[in-house]
């Protein structure tokens, strides 16, 4: 067998190099992917309550109509849902101007026992669409119509 | 493939094309920024505050992208041991670690009006700061091995290792829940309204000339320093009872 120029013994050491440290970094990734998230969503929290001192943060939708203000004008109710699990959710202080009905959101607070979530901040979560105000009056069929004609 | 890693006729194609680069970066980026910034309509929920936007993603986009460079350079300096790789790899540190700084800066702008908090731990922003923390290492590690008369491929390693977390940034938003959205604007298809978009490709493309015009100069800086580096070594041994020799 003919002699491996040094360059490309080089090169087969380092592409073997590579290949073995990607694979030992997504597995290592892939094994926290549980760790590593934000938050959880309404089914994990409702398949595997957290301890009632533990805090945790739960992110998912708002429903739509859900939200209430209590007689003190600052704290509010609604429910956060994830399209299988449901939690409602209380809040007392300042909402994030992004906080809406049918928009993301991450609270960060406790399980009471009775199931309701006690959340001490929320954090407004911004999807990946960015729609200027004009199409905002649409509702979202006509505005994903537009934004795909205009494509 | 050797022809480019002359550094000779590097240096030629690089005295016209730095500047070129420079100034159409410099024109395309502020007339994007100023389409940006007074043009474009507000957004929907986030009103003014998208218009950093403009900003937040070329920044975003070239800090992940330098560090793709250093690891392409170190693999060419590594395996081929082409003398302009490493002079490329240690050129793309600094602009690559001021995008980041600026997407990172701008991010916690952003994300206080947007989120409600300047900063969380989430994967895409832990991840993006490591990245970070990886240019100043970078650098540190370049700087150190170059003063001692290393050969740099120690760096070289380090920036070759380093780029397994370009593809934790990109993928930290679809692995793990995270506060930051997921990408807006895969192959071939953009949740991003044309309003926006067009503006934000221009950026993009103007702080890419930039990025690269930058990198040049830094080479050229860094090919004059070891010019006059060997110039000076050689009037050293020339002259040995000169002052030169106890430096």
């Amino acid at each position: 067998m003919a002699a491996i120029k040094p360059k490309h013994q080089r090169l087969v050491l380092l592409v073997i190099a590579l290949a073995a440290l990607l694979a030992a970094a997504l597995l290592a990734m892939w094994a926290l992917r549980s760790q590593a998230s934000y938050f959880y969503v309404p089914s994990e929290i409702v398949a595997d309550p957290p301890e009632a001192d533990r805090a945790v943060r739960l992110g998912g939708m708002v429903e739509t109509g859900s939200i209430e203000t209590e007689a003190d004008g600052v704290t509010m109710r609604f429910v956060v849902g994830d399209g299988t699990a449901r939690v409602p959710v209380r809040f007392s202080g300042i909402a994030p101007s992004l906080f809406v009905e049918g928009s993301g959101v991450v609270a960060e607070g406790k399980l009471a026992s009775d199931g309701t979530f006690i959340a001490d901040n929320l954090l407004a979560k911004h999807d990946e669409n960015y729609v200027p105000r004009e199409l905002q009056d649409m509702n979202e069929h006509q505005v994903s119509q537009v934004v795909a004609e205009t494509q | 493939m050797h022809g480019f890693a002359n550094p000779a006729r590097f240096l030629r194609i690089a005295r016209w094309l730095m500047p070129l680069l420079l100034a159409s970066g410099v024109v395309l980026t502020a007339s994007a920024l100023a389409w940006g910034l007074f043009k474009v309509p507000p957004d929907r929920l986030m009103g003014d505050t998208v218009r950093i936007l403009f900003i937040h993603v070329p920044a975003a986009w070239l800090g992940m992208a330098g560090w793709m460079a250093i690891a392409g350079a170190s693999f060419a300096e590594l395996v081929w041991r082409h003398p302009l790789a490493g002079i490329a790899a240690r050129a793309a540190a600094v602009p690559g670690a001021t995008f980041t700084a600026i997407c990172l800066a701008t991010g916690s702008i952003w994300g206080r009006p947007t989120w409600g908090t300047w900063w969380v731990w989430d994967g895409r922003l832990t991840s993006m700061l490591v990245l970070l923390f990886l240019y100043l290492g970078y650098k540190a590690l370049a700087d150190a091995s170059s003063r001692d008369g290393g050969n740099g491929r120690v760096a070289a390693v380090f920036g070759l290792v380093g780029a397994v977390n370009i593809p934790i940034i990109h993928y930290s938003v679809l692995w793990w829940n995270s506060l930051h959205q997921p990408p807006s604007i895969s192959l071939g298809k953009s949740a991003i309204d044309p309003a926006f978009l067009w503006p934000l490709m221009v950026a993009t493309l103007g702080f890419s000339l930039i990025f690269g015009g930058v990198v040049l100069a830094r080479m050229r800086a860094i090919l004059a320093d070891i010019q006059a580096e060997a110039r000076l070594r050689r009037k050293a041994m020339a002259e040995p009872s000169g002052e030169l020799a106890n430096a």
